[in-house]
């Protein structure tokens, strides 16, 4: 769709001109992102310095990569990186798929009534707070008090302190994640599926096809396009998975598994004050991010015609 | 069209041996989910009403027992909840005013073929929702701007939003031809006379989508609360309930003289309580905004 055109250096003087209003419109907005957005990225090279606020950025002393060695070396940088992995490819695994799985049954309900209701009882979690959520799974999950574990004990299982065991965190992490947004994750599927053509359903049955192949053959590949930009999207923040969830159903019983980067980030940066090693652990997570959706915008290119950049 | 429905609705009529047990399977699984979905959130609402010794007991299970307002009795009188809720609204109400005003009026001018530079701009716009400066430097850009602890750190610093500006522009450029812009032109209307007296209006449903996007995630919001701010007064929701819900603060007017149990059944019926308090509103309100929502994930999954 792009057309080159060679300008003239007046009519780029007067595209200029012309666009001056349009210009006006985004002064505010460059101005935060300046000032919040690229001003710190500057800030990133306190990863490579000695940083102390009394000495400001520029003041304090290049280190090199003294803090990226720091962290490299230390024992919780296994750990972090094996439990950010861990978590966020588990994540992955269960919640892409699922939603599209989601998608297709709900394409087969035909019962109208029952259909919406389904749709918007499945969206209804969506709406509660990263921090109601976690409340409601420490409440929940109480080995003592909780619902779980007396409609669990009905059955004559006991429950362990699900919330104080290492193991269970990812489990707890991920499979309340598909509980919470499931449904919502599950709309823009469900929306690419309602635009396929009736006709190609019609003439599958003419050719026999069960209800179970006109979902094999026809709704499968109607959704890949837009499974694919999703999927990029994924992996491109493969290593951020959210701080705010992970933080709050953190404790010292289960860190072993929880302890990720980005609470590692907090805790070395605004609670210990090592704002440098702080500084370099958020920017090697970073870069690892980038990487990573480069790649797979790349295989996705490659593979499909769909891809992002 | 009223052809091939019919013909689809014909061939629904003699289904297969394997059609009916694909169907039983659909149907069977569609109802477990509903429950599973449903029911804990129908727990927490009769819990928050049942006796709290039947509650922790786990006598209840389908329906409520011993109903009382106790424990919204409580609440009522734990002033820094309502602080809280009266933050949320005002953050949530000017958060929302600055990210609409903030981020609209970008993605109209990057929609318009004819901005000069546009690819450098798209690009400027683009470059934060890949990499960012992190933490740390963000956190001591804020302080140096004097915006810690501060009204405005929660509604400004942050509400230039990437994917909102994409959304918009993929709207802007669907909806908004080039032609009208000509049209408009012709009877001597400038860019800025364009956009406020026409584009806006015409563009009502991005408005809206925006504006709900950012409210909600205004209402969930609580790590830049978290990091930003230390003063009670002017902490959101989100944190208060993380006290109450998360790191077990007590409500110190309830826990003078009753029993060590019976404190803690009453802490955790507390618990109910003030989910279904905080969660009320923004369920209550979502089927009346849900078109606007599903419209807007439409609209976000358009390529621009």
């Amino acid at each position: 769709m792009k057309k080159k055109e060679k300008r003239s250096p007046q009519t780029a003087l007067r595209e200029i001109r012309e666009s001056g209003a349009l210009y006006l419109l985004m002064i505010p907005s460059i101005i935060i992102f300046l000032l919040f957005t690229y001003y710190p990225m500057y800030g990133v090279v306190i990863a490579f310095k000695d940083f102390a606020p009394s000495k400001g950025i520029w003041g304090s002393e290049w280190v090199g990569f003294a803090n990226f060695k720091q962290f490299f070396s230390s024992y919780q940088f296994w750990p972090t990186i094996k439990n950010t992995l861990v978590i966020s490819i588990y994540t992955v695994v269960v919640t892409f798929p699922l939603p599209i799985a989601l998608a297709l049954m709900c394409n087969q309900l035909h019962a109208k009534r029952f259909k919406k209701f389904f749709q918007v009882s499945t969206y209804l979690p969506h709406f509660i707070s990263t921090v109601v959520m976690c409340g409601m799974i420490i409440l929940f999950l109480s080995p003592s008090t909780g619902i779980i574990s007396k409609i669990v004990g009905l059955f004559g299982i006991q429950l362990p302190n699900l919330m104080g065991s290492a193991p269970a965190f990812p489990h707890i992490y991920v499979w309340t994640e598909v509980w919470q947004h499931l449904g919502w994750d599950s709309i823009l599927y469900i929306a690419t599926l309602s635009s396929v053509d009736p006709s190609l359903y019609e003439a599958a049955t003419m050719d026999g096809a069960g209800k179970f192949k006109r979902m094999i053959h026809i709704d499968i590949p109607a959704l890949l396009p837009t499974a694919t930009v999703m999927f990029i999207l994924r992996m491109g923040n493969v290593m951020s998975v959210g701080f705010e969830k992970v933080y709050l159903l953190q404790n010292t019983m289960n860190s072993g598994t929880s302890e990720i980067i980005s609470t590692y980030v907090y805790k070395m940066g605004l609670l210990k004050n090592q704002y440098s090693l702080s500084g370099a652990i958020g920017l090697f997570n970073n870069i690892i991010n980038l990487a990573l959706l480069l790649l797979v915008n790349q295989i996705a290119k490659k593979l499909s015609d769909t891809s992002l950049i | 069209m009223s052809q091939t429905k019919a013909a689809v609705k014909g061939t629904k009529i003699k289904l297969s041996k394997g059609d009916i047990i694909f169907n039983v399977i659909i149907y069977t699984i569609s109802v477990i989910l509903i429950l599973v979905t449903l029911y804990p959130m129908y727990f927490i609402l009769i819990a928050s009403i049942s006796d709290a010794t039947k509650v922790s007991g786990g006598q209840i299970m389908f329906w409520p027992e011993g109903v009382s307002m106790k424990a919204y009795r409580q609440l009522a009188e734990y002033s820094q909840l309502w602080v809280g809720y009266r933050n949320t609204i005002l953050y949530a109400v000017v958060g929302t005013m600055i990210t609409v005003a903030i981020n609209i009026p970008v993605s109209y001018a990057l929609s318009r073929k004819k901005l000069f530079g546009r690819n450098f701009f798209t690009f400027f716009y683009l470059v934060p929702m890949f990499f960012t400066g992190g933490l740390i430097p963000t956190y001591l850009a804020v302080q140096k701007f004097g915006l810690l602890d501060n009204f405005w750190v929660m509604v400004l610093p942050f509400s230039v939003v990437p994917y909102y500006i994409i959304v918009g522009r993929t709207f802007f450029s669907n909806s908004i031809p080039e032609e009208l812009w000509e049209a408009a032109q012709l009877d001597g209307c400038g860019y800025l006379g364009f956009f406020f007296k026409i584009v806006l209006p015409l563009s009502k449903a991005i408005l809206a989508v925006i504006a709900l996007w950012a409210a909600v995630g205004q209402w969930n919001s609580y790590f830049n609360a978290l990091i930003y701010l230390r003063n009670d007064a002017l902490q959101p929701l989100q944190l208060v309930l993380r006290n109450i819900l998360i790191s077990n603060q007590t409500i110190s007017s309830m826990s003078s003289g009753a029993a060590a149990v019976e404190a803690k059944q009453m802490a955790d019926l507390i618990k109910y309580a003030v989910i279904v308090v905080s969660s009320a509103p923004i369920m209550c309100m979502y089927p009346f905004v849900q078109k606007y929502f599903n419209q807007g994930v439409m609209v976000g999954s358009v390529k621009g």
